[in-house]
């Protein structure tokens, strides 16, 4: 368990693409395990994320393969996503408050991580309450924007505007993407909750797993909130821009 | 090249040292003043990526641009918020290679979309 100690050592010589290179076959024939760096939970947590990555990758895709083979003129996002602000209709800007919110959360939870290994438990855990409290308003507007649509008789079978597949390609993709930030925001507040009280200080066991937890959860989290953003800008560029 | 064929069939031991450290988790503490820099970064790529669609920017250029920032917005998140910069390399390649298949398909589906695009209009046009 040696192994699993957080150590601050950094390698001061700037290694070469040639001895890197030589580092990935040396890694993953070495008979023991391949993520030098990395521990389980996050190396777990990366592989999870490649997961989630097909499964995005398949909605995105299957989108694409809809939007190209109907012979109906596809919806312009840009004027569906449009709102009414102070009698000017502004395009897109309701998705554009959305991608900066995201950054933003984003950005808090970079901050935590930090805070987090800098043992200044208080600030990771007011951190990781923004970062949420940001994932929270997300999916506010995101069912703001489901409601405006469905209103406007946007259905997964079709709609006023143009192709039938806009609607089904629509909630599927953001529908997948709120989940996502829903259970996001879940684990940030349970984590947040215990960084504030010290779990990981104290040793305290954990609720389902019974076992102590480390700082480094936070930046495990921190790794799904990201990826979450991550998500968010390929579906702003295709499905909202393209 | 013959000095590390030759490393490697007298013993693995020197290439292996220099390029393998012992196994251990090192927790991921980087300044915040360069998260600030890319949060910025993001914010000004954002701000890009959303005045192609209000400036109503049309055709291959639309395209370009929203793909160049999309990408660049990939890539600051994995590198910096994501730590990839930091990892080492048997750990990135794991991890970004895979979905590079992603791409084979979205290839062959795209050809798929054309060719059911095109028996629509051929059949029901």
């Amino acid at each position: 368990m040696t192994a699993e100690h957080v150590s601050t050592e950094h390698v001061t010589s700037e290694p070469t693409l040639r001895s890197r290179a030589l580092g990935v076959v040396a890694d993953w024939s070495s008979d023991q395990r391949s993520f030098k760096s990395a521990s389980w939970g996050k190396a777990m947590m990366w592989i999870f994320l490649v997961s989630d990555t097909f499964v995005f990758s398949c909605f995105l895709i299957s989108y694409m393969t809809v939007r190209m083979s109907t012979t109906v003129e596809w919806p312009h996002p840009s004027e569906i996503f449009a709102l009414d602000i102070g009698g000017k209709k502004i395009p897109l800007i309701l998705i554009a408050i959305m991608t900066f919110d995201l950054i933003t959360s984003s950005g808090t939870m970079a901050m935590a991580v930090n805070f987090a290994y800098a043992r200044q438990r208080k600030k990771a855990a007011i951190l990781m309450l923004v970062t949420a409290f940001f994932g929270a308003a997300f999916v506010g507007m995101q069912a703001f924007e489901w409601s405006k649509l469905i209103h406007e008789g946007v259905r997964p079978w079709g709609n006023p505007f143009g192709a039938a597949q806009f609607g089904s390609s629509f909630f599927m993709i953001t529908g997948f993407h709120g989940f996502h930030v829903s259970v996001g925001v879940i684990f940030l507040l349970l984590i947040a909750r215990a960084v504030w009280r010290g779990d990981y200080d104290v040793g305290r066991r954990g609720f389902f797993t019974s076992r102590k937890g480390r700082y480094e959860i936070v930046e495990i989290m921190g790794l799904y909130w990201h990826f979450v953003d991550l998500v968010w800008v390929f579906i702003f560029a295709f499905f909202y821009l393209w | 090249m013959t000095a590390t064929t030759d490393d490697m069939t007298h013993g693995h031991v020197p290439v292996a040292q220099a390029a393998q450290p012992a196994a251990q988790a090192h927790g991921q503490q980087h300044p915040i003043k360069l998260y600030l820099l890319v949060w910025v970064l993001l914010f000004v790529l954002s701000a890009c990526s959303y005045l192609v669609d209000y400036f109503d920017v049309q055709g291959y250029l639309r395209w370009f641009l929203i793909v160049v920032f999309m990408l660049l917005k990939a890539g600051l998140i994995v590198a910096v918020f994501m730590h990839m910069a930091w990892e080492r390399l048997a750990l990135v390649v794991a991890i970004l290679m895979p979905p590079m298949a992603v791409l084979v398909l979205m290839a062959m589906m795209a050809w798929e979309g054309e060719y059911t695009k095109y028996l629509r209009e051929f059949f029901f046009g």
